[in-house]
């Protein structure tokens, strides 16, 4: 843990751990790990690390909750208790169930709920290891699970934030970043649509740098959506390679 | 029953298409604003807006408690929001759900963010005792907009708010006679803008609600910054939607302020 | 008017596959001229119908459907079935009694009880209901022996190869009988559980490389490579 006086960004504008203003943490993503769900993804954005599963679309449970012409997205963002430096309760706190529902509302625009009536898609984020923009890594992660779950959709949706730290503005901030800046930005987007599905902001930003985070978080979202296309392909991609051989 | 019906849902919408709304407002207009400070007694602060037919009332209890770890010099700030259930034929009873959560932080992040109270002036024996500032939101009628309202009340609330003098007296907290102002540095107000066939509609009363597909809303604090955003709802916003709300809200903000706050 | 990739070539959901005058096909969808991808899979371009089979993607009940179902209930009513879908179906009682019957329900358990398969066919299902089952038909009902296979319902026809010659030669190199449910599932019943095996064996390998090609010849290869093994080993 840095001290007090430690700056957060350098002279040279590199940051804590190295990277620039507009670099994203180094990330992977893994396809289809679980075997009991209908659709499962797995990233590790940083020292981020979360799991995404999907079941459905079937039966709702209550019935009384089923739409006559739609099926319902049910999310649950959940931590771990050994996610964080001091150990979280497992009862889903009032922060948790905020970021369900935002979550759930980022997602829903891009699922065609129409096509299955009376039923619900639920879908669960657990978070194993938490560093800061965990609600963006979720929404990352969870619009994989669902296309592998093979819920049809109208595109991914790929999430990152932004923000302002130290007076500079940047990009994908980390958990130390998030609690000394002077702003954090979460953005969820999806690029077909050219449309922001998740905005959240918590700190103090004039109208000119709030655009001009958005703009910087979008940068984010873009390399990211690249990053879910490319992971979705590389499983049948290495299977069609050896059989080529 | 509070559902809408079909030919009134799409009379809403056609009428957006020209710019209007179905209770004569522009798009960029609020409803009729009233607010009232000091209505309960026994609260160290109390305020009731009434934003169109929505009503909130809010309440301040001052308590002394202990400080979070990682801040020893600074007072507590916490909301909570009671969607009370003769507020609306759609709230029930029981703990707060997902609606009411949401509410209480988007409330609480406006005041936060914006630093609204000066928790450092609410230490009392720094890492030991501090002022714990409760502010409890209760609706008493939805009639749309219920974040807009909230935030209004719970600002009013707080500029109401007198709290007993505490000192620390042979490490005990001891209550002085008199009473001074809460201390207040900012005062955040929350604008917003519901989306409706594609247009943008500020203060979306209950019947545009159940239309819109989405709804965003910006605090913005009193230099004119934006201090919280929230967007709600299963739509979603292009960047100059966005931008544009960001200015609208700005300009509304320096408005309605003056209700709460003589210049 | 443009088309912006290859034949069978790999997609993701929301990737551009053709712009103008062009139809969603499976798993698209078509908006403001442009059609896009819903789903992960291997993009067809049929004269003006663009559509993908999808490599992962659930059953959706279509009438007419033969599909292998488990009870998972019985009622005063009839039995209600588990078809892999997102829909749990129905078999009615009055479909499979000659008479009307008087609803006693240890009467419609000796008939078929929790836990049995049963081939059977979609008669009704709309967006209001669920799927209605019949197994009046010859060669439906319950299903009593032979092992089950879940596979994705979009690889079905990979199974079933051109004109039928994949499955036709899995068949034939392993003496097994093969039903295929267009709900994903599969029943391989064969004289002995090797031949089985290698049947199911085959089955997967076709599931996990349906989208390369050349795949027939690969799978004949394989099945014949295991019998060899297998005569040697006797």
């Amino acid at each position: 843990m840095p001290k007090a006086e430690e700056k957060l960004i350098g002279k040279d504008g590199i940051r804590i751990d190295g990277r620039k203003f507009n670099e994203l943490r180094p990330t992977k993503i893994e396809i289809g790990i679980l075997s009991n769900a209908d659709g499962s993804a797995y990233i590790e954005q940083g020292k981020n690390k979360i799991l995404a599963a999907v079941y459905g679309p079937h039966e709702v449970h209550p019935k009384h909750l089923a739409q006559p012409d739609r099926s319902i997205l049910r999310c649950r963002y959940h931590m771990a208790p050994f996610s964080v430096d001091e150990r979280k309760s497992p009862a889903p706190s009032r922060r948790e169930m905020e970021l369900s529902k935002v979550i759930r509302e980022s997602l829903e625009p891009s699922i065609f709920l129409e096509y299955y009536p009376r039923t619900s898609i639920d879908l669960f984020i657990e978070v194993l290891q938490a560093n800061g923009g965990t609600r963006c890594s979720g929404i990352t992660v969870a619009s994989l699970a669902l296309a592998d779950a093979g819920i049809p959709m109208r595109d991914l949706i790929a999430a990152c934030a932004a923000g302002k730290v130290e007076g500079q503005l940047v990009l994908d901030l980390n958990d130390e970043e998030d609690k000394k800046g002077e702003a954090d930005v979460p953005v969820a987007y999806t690029p077909n649509l050219n449309v922001i599905t998740l905005l959240q902001m918590d700190g103090q930003l004039t109208l000119e740098e709030f655009e001009q985070t958005v703009n910087l978080s979008l940068e984010g979202c873009k390399q990211l959506y690249a990053m879910q296309k490319e992971a979705l392909k590389v499983k049948y991609v290495a299977v069609k390679e050896e059989v080529d051989e | 029953m509070s559902s809408i019906v079909r030919v009134k849902q799409k009379q809403i919408a056609e009428l957006m298409n020209k710019g209007k709304r179905l209770d004569g407002r522009e798009l960029n207009d609020y409803r009729e604003i009233k607010v009232e400070m000091g209505i309960i007694e026994k609260a160290e602060g109390s305020a009731r807006v009434l934003l169109g037919k929505t009503e909130v009332l809010v309440g301040i209890k001052i308590e002394a408690g202990e400080p979070f770890p990682d801040t020893p010099n600074e007072g507590v700030l916490t909301v909570n929001a009671e969607l009370v259930p003769l507020a609306s034929p759609t709230f029930e009873p029981g703990p707060p759900d997902e609606n009411a959560i949401e509410l209480a932080r988007v409330v609480d992040r406006g005041i936060r963010e914006s630093k609204a109270v000066n928790l450092e002036k609410l230490c009392l024996e720094p890492g030991k005792k501090v002022l714990v500032v409760f502010i409890d939101v209760y609706v008493l009628n939805h009639d749309g907009n219920l974040i807009d309202a909230s935030a209004l009340a719970a600002l009013a609330a707080l500029v109401n708010t007198k709290m007993p003098k505490y000192e620390i007296e042979e490490g005990e907290v001891k209550v002085k006679p008199g009473y001074i102002p809460l201390p207040m540095q900012n005062y955040p107000i929350a604008i917003t803008f519901g989306k409706i066939n594609g247009k943008l509609a500020i203060d979306p009363w209950l019947e545009e609600e159940q239309v819109m597909d989405s709804r965003l809303t910006m605090a913005i604090e009193k230099d004119g910054k934006i201090c919280a955003i929230q967007k709600g709802g299963t739509g979603y916003f292009s960047t100059e939607q966005i931008f544009e709300v960001s200015k609208i809200a700005q300009e509304k903000a320096s408005e309605i302020r003056k209700l709460v706050v003589k210049e | 008017m443009p088309t912006f990739y290859e034949r069978r070539q790999l997609v993701t959901p929301g990737d551009l596959l053709a712009e103008g005058d062009y139809i969603a096909g499976e798993s698209t969808y078509k908006e403001n001229g442009k059609v896009y991808a819903t789903r992960v899979g291997l993009v067809e371009y049929k004269e003006r119908i663009v559509s993908i089979v999808a490599l992962k993607a659930f059953y959706i009940p279509n009438i007419g459907d033969t599909i292998i179902g488990k009870v998972t209930d019985v009622t005063l009513g009839g039995w209600i079935v588990d078809i892999n879908a997102p829909y749990p179906a129905l078999l009615r009682a009055s479909d499979v009694m000659e008479r009307s019957y008087r609803p006693q329900k240890d009467e419609l358990s000796s008939i078929y009880d929790v836990g049995d398969l049963i081939i059977a066919k979609i008669v009704s299902y709309d967006r209001t209901r669920d799927p209605l089952l019949t197994v009046r038909e010859p060669g439906l009902g319950k299903i009593s022996r032979g092992q089950i296979l879940e596979i994705t319902p979009t690889k079905i026809p990979r199974i079933i190869g051109r004109k039928g010659s994949m499955i036709g030669m899995i068949k034939q190199e392993t003496g097994c009988h093969i039903l295929l449910g267009q709900n994903g599932l599969v029943l391989v019943s064969g004289k002995k559980p090797e031949d089985e095996q290698l049947a199911v064996m085959a089955i997967r390998k076709i599931e996990e490389e349906s989208h390369t090609s050349g795949l027939t010849d690969r799978v004949t290869e394989m099945l014949k490579k295991e019998k060899e093994g297998e005569t040697e080993n006797a």
